[in-house]
Order: structure tokens, then sequence, then C-alpha cells
């Protein structure tokens, strides 16, 4: 014991140089040779000395029980301490849940920002109600019940095998709590998920979201309000993301580094993966869908407040809205973010200007492709000629 | 009629064993085929694997909670896995799918499972031994090389497999993808080809013993909780695994012999077009979540069975609603096939689908809930003793609550959209299936100590234990339940590189340091576990005055379990505190004959002459009062 004292002290003073001479960076040498084993050292004697002091109390304790006993005394009563120990963590527990509930309670997501998130958020609400309510009445019963009938030589436990009546009761009760989440919950997701425009709908802008290993990339449509098709075996390092450029809808198909959405307009998402699965994950909006290779996937949804409300909702002049990568994807899978703007329908159409086509004057060149523009527009005209 | 055959051929068997087997120290302590000895090395396989999972989760817990800071003594630990005493991203993510897959499958199946099934069944069932003790030697050494073969991924170049415990291709698929998923991938599906291997031996052991080799008297209505649990888990994994392997196999395939089951449209590294066509990934988590669905239950009604009867034991009262109990573990064991996809809501799975799922999920909440509100009724009006084990059997029903409620919220689809894969997800599962299973399995070795190794644990060092780690646990999880809500994704190596994730960063600080202590209060734990085996008190016949049939066995082991005839049981195990008995608990060997007084109506439902015996002593008995 006083030779572990000993070696503790030891420790804590080879390791209290050791900082000294890192912290004035006299000798770099000296900080290399340090690689953390007096620390380690430090806080493993430390730990020994909390078992040290555990086994003292242990055997004080029972030196304490055997006296008590020798003077017949009662011993000390395990099942009371126990039952009491059992309130207090009742009391603290329901005080810790309660001070985690306001304090990081109040540093969760804001209310959704998108009109399918609203009916997301209504039902997390009631669910969080309807969870915290059974929550604390069981644990309550739980804990209580553990201090109320604690060991007593004196009585026994009341023999009670089953009771049919509250079994039934308390299978139904849940039953019919959960039957109306399922309802509520099913045709909320059967909405949601409707990715198709419905007849009578103004058209969704399309965006071609695509994940790879650890950067999205953004396809907007042109002017033609549609997306040329793509196939991987196109994809080159001129052609990241295998455009189809003998589709003619491809020709006007923008790029962006930003999701630019107008606010209030409803978005359709079409999520595509190269590589492997990536996850678009737009918390904000409670938008996610994972991008599977081989398997696009659709998410449609209509954002409501821009990004400037959102600023000044949260009080943060540097709020964005952001886009990462929410499924494993490798080493840098915690870095693949994307930025979010919420605009107004005149800021997007101004910025949709500025955005350039895929189709680079180079990839042109690359691809032989005036040749064949001209070509075809020559044909036009042949046509038209006739 | 076939319960009383197989039980003369042990007999006849257990005699004949005597003759010619001579007990050295290799059949005794290595290649046992005595299921007392196997379940022991099973528990201490476990124990070993959770300790070094427990590890690994740790080293990423420090990662979590100081992303910016160097640990030179990492670098000295780990090479070049931390250069510079900074975790490497990728093995990072290699600790957390090794921490996972050691967690749930070495663990929780194996360890759980495989220990008290081993101990359980033939002892509280009153069966010399299992129905086929070779085979069940062979799970355990299966088990064992699965579990080396598992850790030795830690000795490849690239490190070990990373892809998440689930290793959903193409990630896992693509040796070029990420580093794990090269040899370390390779090593993984071998270990789980052994895994499954050794599970399901052990499962088809368990199912033909509990069917087949009850004592006398011992029909399934007698049957404890913990061997209704048992049998059932069985049951689950013995249906389950297969679908893993093909599964597995598949995976082997699209990685080794060019097949594109899982791949399709794949170009790698920006311009490196591959030639996979045709496959789907979503394929694999179909095969991957009909197992792992059935999984986590596999995981935790042992817990629950453990939970059962160690609780009932120590209200010294009967457990309530014992066929409820039984028909929700059936319940569970049905239901629990058909909700796999509430795991791929956002997968990309056909939304309709989605839907079914949801409806599906959301009923296994019923005899979940079932089960919570009859252990509470257990302990209603019981007589509550506070061992160690009766402390953990509780920390478990506290876990299932806090973590089964919020699974509402992610069995529910439209509500998983936000949560999905967040810290919410991790939150829910740790509570209900990983710490709640954990405290169960800790409640079974504090419980059946005494039967394994004749000795008894120290209960105060078991109170320690059981507060600093189910304080911990609490102080770990519950506030990443927060972290999920505001959307901080899972298997996230730092959280420095999002402005909005920075707040946390306090939070994980308290988190690791929970970890940390929760961590360092097993060592109480294995302290008390290692010093009890050698001089821990010697341990009574029945020290928890317990019903069932292994208290009925002597403290030192002997092969065949008893030393005369098997015992017949005559009761269920549960008449504890009957009113009108000598004493508060009434072992199932006991006869009503020998119970006249305690005895009721009800006990005799099946059993015309027992009742009409009742009847006329009841009455004679109220004639003597008369008369008096």
């Amino acid at each position: 014991m006083l030779s572990a004292l000993a070696v503790f002290m030891l420790l804590g003073t080879s390791m209290a140089i050791a900082q000294a001479t890192a912290d004035g960076g006299a000798a770099a040498t000296d900080a290399v040779k340090d690689n953390g084993m007096a620390t380690a050292g430090y806080y493993t004697l430390l730990f020994l000395i909390v078992c040290f002091v555990v086994g003292i109390v242990g055997k004080i304790l029972r030196v304490f029980d055997l006296t008590q006993q020798i003077q017949g005394k009662k011993a000390i009563n395990w099942n009371n301490v126990m039952g009491v120990v059992c309130i207090i963590f009742l009391v603290a527990g329901m005080y810790g849940a309660y001070w985690e509930y306001t304090v990081q309670g109040s540093m969760i997501l804001p209310a959704a920002a998108s009109l399918h998130g609203v009916k997301i958020d209504t039902m997390f609400w009631t669910t969080t109600v309807l969870t915290t309510i059974v929550f604390v009445i069981t644990q309550v019963l739980l804990f209580t019940f553990l201090f109320k009938y604690r060991y007593s030589a004196k009585r026994r436990g009341h023999f009670l095998p089953h009771n049919n009546t509250i079994e039934k009761v308390w299978t139904i009760a849940p039953a019919i709590v959960l039957t109306i989440l399922v309802i509520f919950g099913f045709f909320t997701w059967q909405e949601i998920t409707t990715s198709v425009d419905a007849k009578g709908e103004p058209a969704s802008i399309n965006i071609d979201v695509t994940g790879h290993q650890f950067a999205w990339e953004l396809r907007y449509e042109g002017k033609d309000g549609k997306l040329g098709n793509t196939n991987y075996k196109l994809v080159s390092g001129i052609n990241k993301l295998g455009i189809n450029y003998k589709d003619p809808k491809s020709f006007d198909d923008l790029q962006a580094d930003t999701m630019v959405i107008p606010v209030r307009k409803s978005i359709r998402l079409n999520i595509h993966a190269q590589d492997v699965i990536h996850s678009v994950y737009m918390p904000h909006f409670r938008v996610q869908l994972n991008a599977v290779p081989g398997l696009p996937t659709y998410f449609k949804f209509t954002p409501t407040i821009t990004t400037s409300e959102m600023r000044t909702k949260l009080d943060n002049p540097t709020f964005e809205y952001l886009l990462y990568c929410n499924k494993i994807c490798g080493g840098a899978h915690y870095n693949m973010k994307k930025v979010v703007r919420v605009v107004s329908e005149a800021e997007y159409q101004a910025w949709l200007a500025q955005q350039k086509p895929y189709l680079t004057d180079k990839l042109k060149q690359d691809l032989k492709f005036a040749d064949q523009k001209s070509a075809v527009s020559q044909n036009n005209r042949l046509a038209l000629n006739n | 009629m076939s319960t009383l055959a197989v039980h003369d051929h042990a007999v006849a068997h257990h005699e004949g064993d005597h003759g010619h087997h001579k007990a050295t120290f290799l059949n005794t302590y290595v290649f046992s085929m005595d299921h007392k000895m196997i379940a022991k090395q099973f528990l201490i396989t476990g124990i070993s694997m959770a300790v070094i999972a427990m590890m690994l989760s740790i080293l990423f817990r420090i990662q979590l909670a100081y992303p910016e800071t160097s640990f030179p003594l990492m670098e000295t630990l780990l090479g070049r896995f931390a250069p510079g005493g900074r975790l490497d991203s990728n093995f990072y993510l290699s600790l957390v799918t090794i921490h996972g897959t050691i967690m749930v499958f070495f663990v929780l199946t194996a360890g759980l499972s495989g220990t008290f099934a081993n101990l359980l069944i033939p002892l509280q069932i009153g069966a010399r031994d299992m129905a086929s003790p070779f085979m069940n030697m062979l799970s355990y050494w299966f088990f064992l090389t699965a579990s080396i073969i598992m850790l030795s991924s830690f000795m490849v170049e690239k490190g070990p497999a990373s892809g998440g415990w689930t290793i959903y291709p193409p990630l896992s698929a693509l040796p070029k993808a990420m580093p794990g998923s090269g040899m370390g991938m390779t090593l993984w599906l071998i270990s789980m080809v052994f895994f499954i291997a050794s599970s399901l031996m052990g499962g088809i052991n368990y199912v033909s013993t509990v069917l087949n080799m009850r004592t006398k008297g011992m029909d399934l209505w007698k049957m404890p909780l913990t061997i209704w649990a048992l049998f059932l888990t069985a049951v689950l994994g013995v249906l389950a695994f297969p679908v893993l392997v093909a599964g597995v196999v598949l995976l082997v395939f699209d990685r080794s012999f060019g097949t594109s089951f899982y791949l399709s449209d794949i170009v790698l590294n920006g311009s490196q077009v591959q030639p996979f066509e045709g496959g789907s990934p979503i394929l694999f988590q179909h095969l991957f979540w009909f197992l792992g669905h059935p999984e986590v239950y596999i995981v935790i009604m042992p817990a629950m069975g453990i939970s059962s009867e160690v609780m009932s034991v120590n209200s010294r009262k009967p457990i309530f609603g014992y066929h409820a109990m039984v028909y929700s573990l059936i319940g569970i064991t049905v239901l629990s096939f058909i909700v796999w996809g509430h795991h791929m809501f956002v997968t990309g799975m056909n939304p309709f689908l989605g839907g079914v799922f949801m409806i599906t999920t959301l009923i296994i909440a019923v005899p979940s809930a079932v089960k919570t509100f009859n252990w509470l009724a257990t302990l209603w009006r019981g007589n509550i003793r506070f061992t160690a084990a009766m402390l953990f059997a509780i920390g478990m029903v506290s876990f299932f609550i806090s973590g089964g409620l919020t699974g509402i919220f992610l069995g529910n689809a439209a509500l998983d959209i936000n949560l999905h894969d967040t810290y919410f997800v991790v939150a829910h599962f740790h509570l209900v299936m990983g710490s709640a299973a954990i405290f169960g399995m800790l409640a079974g070795v504090y419980h059946w100590f005494p039967k394994m190794f004749g000795r008894m644990m120290d209960e105060r060092l078991g109170f320690l234990h059981f507060w600093l780690t189910f304080i911990g646990a609490y102080l770990v999880f519950f506030p990443m339940h927060f972290m999920g809500l505001d959307g901080v994704p899972r298997r996230y190596y730092a959280f420095t590189e999002f402005e909005s994730m920075k707040q946390w960063l306090s939070v994980n600080v308290f988190i690791t340091w929970a970890a940390i202590m929760s961590a360092l209060a097993q060592v109480a734990f294995l302290f008390n576990f290692i010093h009890s085996i050698f001089w821990g008190k010697k341990a009574t016949q029945n020290p928890w005055q317990a019903n069932t049939l292994e208290w009925t066995t002597p403290v030192e082991h002997l092969h065949g379990n008893w030393p005369g005839e098997i015992p017949t049981v005559y009761r269920w195990s549960y008449d504890y505190s009957k009113p009108g008995a000598e004493e508060d608990f009434i072992p199932q060997t006991v006869p009503f004959s020998q119970t006249m007084s305690s005895n009721l109506p009800h006990d005799f439902e099946d059993n015309p002459i027992g009742l009409e015996e009742h009847a006329k002593w009841t009455s004679t008995q109220k004639r003597n009062e008369e008369v008096k």
C-alpha cells in the first residue's frame, strides 16, 4: 500500500515535469519521448487506490457488522439499505430525466421546415407525451414497489399467481393505443412516400443527388424542365455522373455546388449512388432516404422556411440547412456535407440563371460534340426546308 | 411416453459411464462433454469477449470525446491504427464494427444462451445431460474458433472489418471501398460461418433436450420461464441463423468469385466502372435482417426468462401471469419473424412494405408491454430480498422499459425517417437489448454462480457493481436520445466538421467519462467472479430457497447431475409464499399429498382425482373445526 503511494507520487511528479517541459517547448525531444505512459500510470495508480479504498471500506463495514452482532445488536440490514437506495435513485433519476428533457431537449432540431415534416412533428410530440407518461408511471411503480415491499422477516409475499381481468386490461389498453399510433403513422407514411406528382399538381422541381465517396453531386434540370438520362458505364474523368449526351434532354442540365431550392415549391430528389450505399439526410426538413447503387430512389418534399427566416428564428446568423450522409460509407463518412439554401422564387431563378451546364465547351470538344450538334441542327433545317 | 423412455436410457447410460470413463484433466476441463463444464466454458469465453469489446468501445469513446487531442499512448498501443496518437478514421469504424459484432453475437448470443441454456436446461427439466453431449462440445469449440478468428483480424495489415456490424454491401463487398473490406472482412465472414455452425449445434441440442428429456411430471406448463425462454430462443436461432449463412455465402461469392448478387451499377473512385450488373444491395439487407431482427430477441429473451425467475424467487412470490408470460414469449417468437423490414424503412425498400412492417412492429410491442406489467405485478406485495441477482433483474426491467418505449418511435415508419441511423437508435438498442440483456446475463451469473462453482459471490461487491453499472449505463445512453433528436448520425468519426454538432462535444465528454466509470465498475465484477471461484464462501444446496430442480442436485458436481434417480416433478416452480404452507417456498419435487394445508382447487385443474381428494380434505378440516 505504502509502496503504491510512493510510486503514485513519483509518477505524479514525473508527469508534472514532463508537462512542464512540454509546456515550455524547450525540449521537443522530451515531449516526443513522453508517450503518455506516465499519465496512464498515474491514472492506473489512482484507480488502484480507489480500489484499495473500496476494499478498506468493505472491511470496515464487515468489522462494524461483526461487532454489532457480537454486541447483540442488529447487523446492517442490506434489504433496507437497498430499498432506500432505490428510492434515492428514483428521485434523482426522475430529476435527471427532467433536467435532460429541459436542457438537452432544447438543443434538438427546430420545428420542421417542410410541409410533411410538420405532420411528423405532431406525431413525434404525441408519441413523446404518451411514452413519457408510461415511462414515469412504470419506473415510479418499479422503484416504489422495491422500497415498499422490501424484505421483512415478519411477513410473507402475497400469493397472487394471476388475475385474468387485469391481464386482459393491460393487454388491450396498449393494443388500442398502438393501433391509434399505427393508423396515424401508416397514413402519414403513405402520404410522405408518394413521390410521383399527382394529376393537376404543378410539376415538382427535379434535382439529381448523386453520392460517391465522399461527396455529393447535384444536377438541376435546365430550361426544358427535364433531366437527361445517365448510365454508369459512361462515367469517366470528364463525365463524372455518366450523363448520356446522346439524350437531348441532357444538354441543358446544370451543375451546382449548393442545393438552392425555392421555398414552398415541391422538390423531388432523384437519389443515386455510384459506389456504396449513402444516405441523403436533411434533418431540418425531416428528409432521409438511402442512395443505393443500381436502385434510384425518390423523395418529394416542400420546404416552407427560407434560410434567412430560419436564421432570424434561431437567432443564428450563420445558420445553414445541411444535407449529409447518414449511412456508413467509408473512412470520410463523417464529412460528406452539402449546404442547402432555401430562397424565394425570384432569388432561385436568379441563382439558376448563373449555373453552368454539365455540357461544357471542353466536354463538347472532347466528345466531338459540336459537329454532331451542328449536324443535328442542319438536319432540322433541312427538315424545315422540306 | 417418450419422456419415460429417454429418461430410462439416460440412467442406464449414466451408470455405464462410471465403468469405462477415466476423468482426466483433458476430458474434464478442456474437451468436456458435461453440460455444466461447457456452460462454464461459454461463460468465461463470453466474459472475456465482453471485456475486449468493452475496451474497444472505450477507445472509440475517447475519440468521440476528444476528437482533436492526440494521445501518444494510443500510438504506442495501436501503432499504425492511431498515427500521431489519434485514431485513424477507418480504424474508428473497425472498432465500432467489431464492438457491435462481438457484443451482439459473441457475448449476448453465445455467451448468454450458451451459458444458461447449457447450465439450466438439463438441471431445470431434470435430465442427466444434453441430448447430444458431443455436439454440445463441438458447439463450444466452434464458438471458440470463431472468437479467435474474429479477434485475429486485428493482426491483419489493413485492420478488421469496418463496414458496421450489419456489413451492408457494396461497402463490405468491394475491397477497394475501404481498408477493412479486404482481408479483415474475409476473416469476419469466416468467423461468422463458424459462429453460426456453433449456434445451430447448440440450438438443435437445446430444442431436442427440452422436448424429449424432461423428467417425469415435468410437462411443458410446469417448466420454469427460464426454460421456456431458452427453448424459444433456440427455436428462433435454428430458424433464423441459416438465412444469415445464405446471405454470408452470397457475399463471399460476390467478393471472391465475381458474382453480382448484391452489386450493380458501380463506379469506384469516380472513373473505374465495375463489371457488376443486375444485383441488389437491398437483397442483402433483407437476408441480414431476417436473421438480424429475430437476433435481437435471441439476445433479450433469455434475459427475460432469467429475470422472471430471479424476480420471482427474490420477491418470494409466484411470477404474475405465468401463462401470459409464456404466451407473450411465444407471441414475440412468432412476430419477430415478420418485423425485419423496420430496419429498412428508408433504405429504398418499397414504401408500401414499410407500412406493413410498421403495423407488425407495433403489434410486437403488445406482448412486450404485457411482460413488463407482469413483472411489476410480480413485485407488488412481494417480500423483496435484494440479492445482487435481484438488483440486476430489476435493472433489466428498468432498461427494458426505457429502451422499449423509444422503440415506439423507431417502429413508426414516418418518425423513423428522421431518426434512422442517428444516436437515437444507438440509445434505443443499447438500452433495450444491450444493457437489458447484459443485466439479465449478470443476474443469471450472480444467481447461478453457486450452482456453477459451488461457492457464493460477494453480495456487497455485487451491490457496488450493480449501482455503478446501472447509473453509468443510464448516464451513457440517456443523453444520446437527444443527440439523435438533433439529427446527429451514428458512426461519425468526429463531430468537429459540422458547426451544428459541436454543441454536443461537451455531452460527448460526459458520456465518455460515464462509460469509463461503468467500464471500471466491471473490475468489481471480475474480481468478485474470479476471487469467488477459488475463495468464495461455500454454497449450500439451495442458497436462495428456490423451487426449481437444479437446487435439488448436490453442490459438488457430478456427471449425470443427480446421484440416484432423477426426481419427479409434481407442481409448477412458482409456489412461493403459498398460504398455509410451512415455509415460503415449496420445491417442485414436493407432491401435493405432503402439502394438504396449502393446496388450492386451482392446483388440480386437470386432475379430477386430486381435486376429489382435496375437496375431501378441506371438508374434513371444516368438520374438525366445527367440532372444536
